[in-house]
């Protein structure tokens, strides 16, 4: 395709606009990250400076390694995103079959039901949940968030594996029930392993939100054990507000894992944004 | 014809999925909504009918409350729908210029903000615009602007609308990259006829790829309308379940927190936190119905 040259003030002033924007929107987690490894003088002397042999500084660190229990805050937030992701997948694959592949009376009906979900909040509930969980003494245990981000994650699961799962090829799964497999092993065996880019978006969207959420933890399981990353540092830092030190290394400890993870999984995310599973 | 049978595969399939989500989801909701309808009374529960929405429409105790919280709320999403959108319009445009260099990086680099969590970016942004510390001021007489400082988290007039740029700040990749992917769909023969008739840059753009994307920016002004009326965290982590200054940043979320779980001296009524959530139920319902039934139908989609 032939285009038009385009003009240099143009191509500079749109570099111009998105080094801009990417700095704003870098900013803050780069002054925190900075800041978190100087001594205290230093942090207010100059904020903005890069730490130096002078200014270098881990109290921070060792402040909220002292007081703060992360390592279990960590290992917490991972129980819970890890389980209910297996949860998500494993239970929206299997509800997205029946609904891509059976002919059965209600199968639009329950689609829309599963559907529902996508766009009612499941925080509206959290009065009748909190009450449940007493009932039921999951109150205070990680089950509690682990069934409440099952619950939140598997309406869009459903839907967009259902779409996906709609494009396998008939001919195969045909050819497996010649062949004698069961209605199982055709899911487990032939299905799944082809929607697997389809479930690695879906893991990817629901990672996050669960990873971060403060409500639910707050509300269902504020106890010690059971803190997860994001109740624990809000809490940290509650207590610390006065300690700049252990405050910016609070927040970078907690930026560190995302970070990670997204450097890992972004381009899974930003590919299952673009490839409009969304839509 | 055969005797229908049950074909249980069927029902295994789809049992777990629909019951931790009718049991964890659906049925709360529901019973959330009864919750509303009643009240404690001497410790035992009694059913007063619509008399919580009453009490909290126009009880002044209460309706005072519930009315701040909401204009609040609206004035955020207006926010967002005003600053957010366009911004993440325009990154999108700019992103998807067919010979731009380095697009992936930047689109990544904007992406960050959006992964992190309230607790992150409400902290960080509390430090940042903080005076003690003094990094904006700092910053603003660099420019010569240090005239424009003020506490802004501190100040009534200001705390909202600082609040809801910061949650902008957080989420403009989200309509950035719905629309980057929207723009990139675009067939190329659409453009180039439009540059044969002499469409090209900047009037390229307004009439032939923005009409193009308008569902695109339907959907996410629904996505936005209904995140930022469940919207709870960024206010809990800057400002405290009492929404200061003076509530000048109570939103639903957290009047609905604070009502429902008790803050302080305040003794935590479930009833009444039931009807504010009934109450959000309502308006976020409304909004998806606007939005499904009178827009999105209406849109003209083009068969791309």
């Amino acid at each position: 395709m032939h285009k038009a040259r385009t003009n240099p003030f143009i191509t500079v002033g749109m570099h111009g606009a998105l080094i801009l924007y990417t700095l704003i929107a870098l900013f803050p987690v780069f002054v925190i990250l900075i800041n978190s490894f100087k001594a205290r003088k230093a942090i207010f002397r100059e904020p903005l400076a890069l730490p130096d042999s002078d200014s270098f500084s881990l109290i921070g660190y060792q402040t909220v390694m002292r007081q703060g229990d992360f390592l279990l805050y960590f290992q917490n937030s991972m129980i819970v995103t890890v389980v209910s992701l297996f949860f998500i997948l494993l239970f929206g694959a299997m509800a997205a079959f029946a609904l891509a592949e059976y002919r059965f009376k209600g199968n639009l009906l329950m689609g829309l039901y599963l559907a529902l979900g996508i766009m009612i909040p499941i925080r509206i509930g959290t009065v009748a949940i909190l009450e449940m969980m007493v009932a039921t003494g999951l109150v205070n245990t990680l089950w509690a968030l682990i069934l409440v981000y099952t619950a939140q994650g598997l309406p869009l699961a459903v839907f967009i594996l259902s779409e996906f799962m709609r494009q396998v090829s008939d001919d195969l799964k045909n050819a497996g029930r010649i062949d004698g497999l069961s209605e199982y092993t055709i899911f487990f065996r032939l299905v799944l392993p082809l929607v697997r880019p389809a479930m690695a978006t879906v893991a990817v969207f629901n990672m996050i939100p669960i990873w971060n959420d403060l409500w639910f933890p707050l509300i269902l399981a504020p106890a010690e054990e059971t803190k997860t990353l994001t109740l624990g540092s809000q809490v940290f830092i509650g207590q610390f507000v006065t300690d700049w030190n252990a405050v910016l290394s609070a927040l970078s400890m907690a930026i560190l894992p995302v970070l990670v993870l997204y450097v890992i999984f972004s381009r899974q995310l930003i590919r299952g944004i673009t490839s409009g599973a969304v839509k | 014809m055969s005797v229908p049978r049950i074909r249980w595969h069927i029902i295994v399939f789809l049992a777990p999925a629909t019951l931790v989500y009718t049991a964890v989801m659906v049925f709360p909701l529901f019973n959330t909504l009864r919750l509303a309808l009643y009240s404690e009374v001497e410790q035992a529960r009694v059913f007063v009918g619509l008399e919580n929405f009453r009490t909290l429409f126009f009880d002044p105790i209460w309706s005072e409350q519930f009315w701040n919280a909401l204009g609040n709320n609206f004035w955020f999403f207006l926010i967002h729908m005003l600053v957010q959108n366009p911004i993440g319009i325009a990154l999108a445009a700019i992103l998807s210029h067919p010979r731009l260099r380095f697009a992936a990086l930047y689109r990544s680099a904007i992406f960050i903000p959006t992964i992190l969590s309230f607790v992150i970016v409400g902290f960080a942004w509390k430090l940042i615009l903080s005076p003690i510390w003094g990094i904006a001021p700092s910053m603003l007489d660099a420019v010569g602007l240090k005239f424009l400082f003020a506490p802004w988290l501190g100040k009534e007039e200001y705390a909202l609308t600082t609040l809801a740029l910061i949650s902008v700040w957080q989420f403009v990749g989200i309509p950035m990259m719905l629309i980057y992917a929207a723009l990139l769909s675009i067939p190329d023969e659409i453009l180039e006829a439009g540059e044969i008739d002499g469409i090209t840059g900047m009037s390229a753009f307004w009439k032939v790829k923005l009409p193009l994307v308008l569902p695109s920016i339907g959907i996410i002004s629904i996505l936005t309308f209904v995140g930022n009326f469940n919207a709870f965290d960024l206010i809990y982590v800057a400002q405290g379940a009492l929404a200061g200054p003076d509530f000048s940043t109570d939103i639903l979320g957290t009047f609905m927190y604070r009502t429902f779980f008790g803050f302080q001296l305040q003794l935590g009524d479930p009833h009444m936190g039931s009807a504010i959530a009934g109450a959000m139920f309502a308006i976020i319902l409304v909004g998806v119905c606007i939005y499904l039934f009178g827009i999105q139908t209406r849109m003209r989609r083009y068969q791309l």
